[in-house]
């Protein structure tokens, strides 16, 4: 599922603006985006599309990211995962703060397919993120070769990205989040 | 029996509290008359701080406009007579405003009172900012976004906290004397409202201490990034600006009360903190952001 952030603002929260600034304004988009999610499976994938919003404040990106996050995580609810796409400058200052605030992290993708981890994540997190990434599918020993690290220390690790939502299992291997195996 | 509260000739944040300090042996019942008839030079801070104390008075004041024509000009075309026929008996005829998208106000005083106010500041001056940020302060486009998450975060303090509307406005200058000709741009947001001290009383997160005054609620807001609400997202719109103005050199100035914190930058002589200052309601906020440096 695709949910156009700019359309949920302009026509499910009836707000005629461009940018997502305000508390507010975030916390009615949230309630939208939270009853689309709602009709959505265990193992969904949603895509958030921030394309036609302008810029993004803290406390937008507080309501329609962080507290959406948090939400997903404390319910374990639906979707599996979310996956962030057109995001900008004009939104990252705000996203990145507000994530490490919480200690929340995710995933964007950029329109030429390339994806970035965002957010509060540590260093050995990101690169087995990034070599998930680049490669598809991974089993764990071939990421522990790959990443010259022992399989029993990136397990745990690969457990954290799973319960956090960046990563993805896919029969033995590991995946990334929002891309067909 | 009336007292004459003499504007300073030049109004800024640091001189408006000479403002304040004449105003402080009057009673909010008293009549007062702002006599800003030597004022040569007003900023954004002193235009709309002007606007909050006519708030605070209880008995309409009255005020005496600008003599010099062209200083007259300039407080029309900021939009300061607007607002000020709501809450002063302005004395006198004063100019009519005219448009001010060729002039260094990149945003005319306004009212925020609202939520919708707040979505009215952004959209009016995001692309004027980009331009003016990018092409006469050199800063990189990630610097107008922050810029203008900066003004939209400050605004909304006034509709979360302050209980009563404020105003603010937008002005780029060229800094003589403390830049070396280096441009800066300044938000001034000011309001009469609660003020930090008692939005913090209101909730059980005010810090338990025999310390607690105007300064220590200041810093527990603006320095520890305390909010009123329990929610852990709050607060953040405050630290959200303080990392900014620190990345970008900047200063940012936060009065309430009887207090005042400063984030002072390495160009500006101000201090930290000062206490004990005449009593003001509410919040009044000034973010400065420089031109980048050539070095």
């Amino acid at each position: 599922m695709r949910i156009d952030v700019g359309s949920v603002l302009r026509h499910s929260a009836n707000l005629p603006y461009a940018d997502l600034v305000t508390r507010s304004t975030g916390a009615a988009v949230r309630r939208c985006i939270e009853a689309e999610l709602s009709s959505l499976a265990h193992d969904d994938v949603a895509t958030l599309d921030f394309t036609h919003i302008g810029m993004m404040d803290y406390s937008c990106a507080d309501e329609v990211v962080a507290k959406l996050l948090l939400d997903l995580a404390r319910r374990g609810g639906r979707p599996s995962s979310l996956v962030f796409h057109g995001i900008t400058d004009a939104h990252l200052e705000a996203i990145e703060d507000v994530l490490l605030h919480h200690g929340l992290a995710l995933v964007v993708h950029f329109a030429d397919g390339a994806a970035r981890l965002v957010g509060a994540v540590s260093e050995d997190e990101r690169v087995l993120w990034q070599l998930v990434h680049a490669r598809g599918t991974y089993l764990v020993d071939d990421l522990a070769r790959d990443s010259a690290r022992n399989s029993a220390d990136v397990l745990p690790v690969l457990e954290a990205l799973l319960d956090r939502r960046l990563l993805r299992r896919d029969g033995f291997t590991f995946a990334p989040i929002g891309v067909a195996s | 029996m009336t007292a004459v509260i003499t504007v300073p000739s030049s109004l800024d944040d640091l001189s408006f509290e000479l403002v304040l300090d004449q105003l402080a042996a009057h009673p909010a019942d008293a009549k007062v008359i702002v006599d800003a008839r030597h004022c040569t030079f007003a900023s954004p801070y002193g235009l709309t701080a002007l606007l909050t104390l006519a708030q605070t008075r209880s008995e309409r004041p009255a005020f005496l406009p600008p003599e010099d024509a062209d200083k007259l000009t300039y407080w029309a075309r900021a939009g300061f007579f607007r607002y000020a026929e709501e809450v002063y008996d302005v004395q006198g005829s004063v100019p009519r405003p005219r448009s001010t998208s060729e002039s260094d106000v990149l945003l005319e005083i306004t009212p925020v009172v609202k939520s919708d106010d707040v979505h009215t500041v952004v959209e009016r001056i995001k692309d004027k900012a980009t331009q003016i940020l990018t092409n006469r302060l050199h800063l990189i486009s990630r610097a107008t976004m922050g810029f203008t998450m900066a003004l939209s975060e400050a605004c909304q303090n006034i509709v979360e906290h302050a209980g009563r509307g404020g105003w603010v406005m937008v002005q780029v200058y060229q800094y003589r004397k403390r830049l070396g000709g280096r441009h800066a741009v300044v938000i001034a947001v000011c309001d009469a409202g609660l003020g930090f001290r008692r939005s913090l009383e209101s909730s059980p997160r005010r810090p338990l201490t025999d310390r607690w005054d105007d300064g220590f609620a200041l810093e527990t807001a603006v320095v520890n990034g305390v909010s009123r609400y329990g929610d852990p997202g709050r607060g953040q719109g405050l630290k959200g600006i303080r990392g900014y103005v620190h990345r970008w050199d900047g200063k940012l100035s936060v009065r309430s009360g009887t207090a005042r914190i400063a984030l002072v930058p390495p160009w500006d002589d101000d201090v930290p903190r000062r206490d004990n200052l005449a009593p003001f309601a509410g919040a009044q906020l000034q973010i400065t952001i420089p031109e980048k440096s050539a070095a």
